[in-house]
């Protein structure tokens, strides 16, 4: 099928201006739903619900299974086997047959009676996931950590007091999660300077994540007024004018 | 045998993706670069699952003219358009697939998760309480953090909101994060472990049948 990109406008009217209106009016549904549960939210959410999904599905498509399976299962054994020569097979292609054949299994839980066979590939990349995140969680999450905290803590100017605060951090948070000894004496403060820190921590979090979020409402809100009403004649200046 | 097979090619995999990590044998990379590429593969015929999942919710919706039925054909319209064009047209830029993407997918997730912004401004006024000194910290600090990322306190010249709030991120909230980390860490080595071992076969379950 030939490639629609040279469709520049629909009706006289380019599909820029058209998608920067279909972009607005999707963006006010949405935010319909602060007055309450509506309709047009309703229509919006199911259309994003649709559209994601058939996103990930398509680029799953053209960026794992044709290039990783597909192609080369085309060109290494299928072309060959159907060209009647044997001897041009690359076999080392044809092992793709194996994930292939376990993604195949996957669908046995369609099948009443084999539903046991979707075990296979679901236990293969569960115990390499598993198999990989060993070593990889304890150099990233245990070693480089331990390294990242145990800098030098003399003098104490220069970032000294900060290391040390690290240590005494990252110390007091472990002695919280530490239930092997009663929180009593020494370890109830290190404890309670732990809950400290991971309010701190907490705190920090929250605060991030609300101004990303606030990041992504000035976002919308900006491209509303500064992108969309410029096409209805409104022009209220600022950045980013359409 | 039904459990019993699984389980010896999970451990058969978690064990190779092991040894490969301490043995830099340029075989063994390239058989580890050839298992990530088949679980790439196992995991497009998955996402079918997924969607498979997803129709049926929507077509039970619109069979049990479920009140809200009507939305169930725009998600399911919607997918089919999409995915039309995604499969026969590619998905390069200037494509269909493309304009749909950047002017209907990418607006609706922006404003959907611009959204939450206005529900966590509500919950954090209706439950944040400085009761305590810890509900205090927690509360000073998100209104540090959420100040030093606006430009007006530029303004303010007496302290440095900015460089205050950098330090509460890199220093004390870092210990509190990598305290978290070491956890994480620790769930991860066993669970994986239990795993590979076949004492965690949760994720063998719902298979059904005899010989489990």
């Amino acid at each position: 099928m030939p490639e629609p990109s040279g469709i520049t406008e629909i009706l006289g009217i380019p599909t820029d201006i058209i998608g920067l209106w279909v972009a607005a009016l999707l963006t006010l549904a949405i935010y319909s739903f602060l007055y309450g549960d509506n309709p047009v939210y309703k229509f919006a959410e199911h259309l994003f619900v649709g559209v994601s999904a058939a996103y990930g599905a398509a680029i799953v498509y053209h960026q794992a299974l044709v290039p990783k399976l597909v192609q080369p299962l085309s060109a290494g054994l299928i072309q060959p086997l159907l060209a009647g020569n044997p001897a041009a097979i690359v076999w080392s292609k044809a092992t793709l047959l194996i994930p292939g054949m376990l993604g195949l299994l996957i669908f046995g839980r369609f099948f009443r009676g084999y539903q046991w066979l979707s075990r296979w590939p679901i236990a293969f990349v569960m115990g390499l996931g598993a198999g990989l995140s060993i070593p990889r969680s304890i150099q990233s999450l245990i070693l480089e950590q331990m390294h990242g905290t145990m800098q030098p803590v003399w003098p104490l100017t220069g970032g000294g007091f900060d290391n040390l605060l690290l240590i005494v951090g990252v110390v007091c948070t472990l002695a919280y999660f530490y239930f092997s000894l009663p929180h009593r004496g020494v370890m109830r403060w290190l404890s309670r300077i732990g809950i400290w820190f991971l309010m701190i921590g907490f705190g920090a979090g929250f605060g991030n994540t609300v101004m990303a979020r606030i990041s992504l409402l000035i976002g919308r809100i900006e491209f509303l007024l500064y992108e969309w009403l410029p096409t209805i004649g409104i022009h209220l200046g600022g950045p980013g004018i359409g | 045998m039904r459990l019993q097979i699984p389980i010896a090619l999970g451990f058969l995999a978690g064990a190779f993706m092991i040894v490969q990590f301490f043995v830099p044998y340029y075989a063994l990379q390239m058989y580890y670069e050839q298992l990530l590429d088949w679980a790439i593969i196992i995991g497009a015929f998955a996402l079918v699952l997924g969607l498979g999942s997803l129709f049926r919710s929507h077509i039970d919706k619109i069979r049990s003219r479920h009140p809200d039925y009507i939305y169930s054909f725009v998600a399911l319209i919607s997918f089919a358009v999409m995915f039309f064009f995604g499969i026969f047209y590619g998905v390069n830029p200037r494509t269909t697939f493309d304009w749909i993407f950047n002017n209907i997918q990418v607006p609706l997730e922006a404003t959907v998760f611009s959204l939450l912004a206005f529900f966590m401004a509500s919950a954090a006024y209706r439950t944040f309480r400085a009761r305590s000194v810890e509900a205090t910290l927690l509360l000073v600090v998100a209104v540090i953090i959420m100040l030093g990322r606006v430009p007006i306190t530029d303004y303010i010249k007496f302290v440095d909101i900015h460089g205050f709030s950098e330090w509460l991120m890199s220093i004390p909230a870092t210990a509190a994060k990598r305290g978290i980390l070491f956890g994480v860490a620790l769930g991860i080595v066993a669970t994986s472990l239990r795993i590979l071992l076949g004492i965690e076969r949760s994720h063998l379950g719902g298979g059904g049948g005899a010989g489990r």
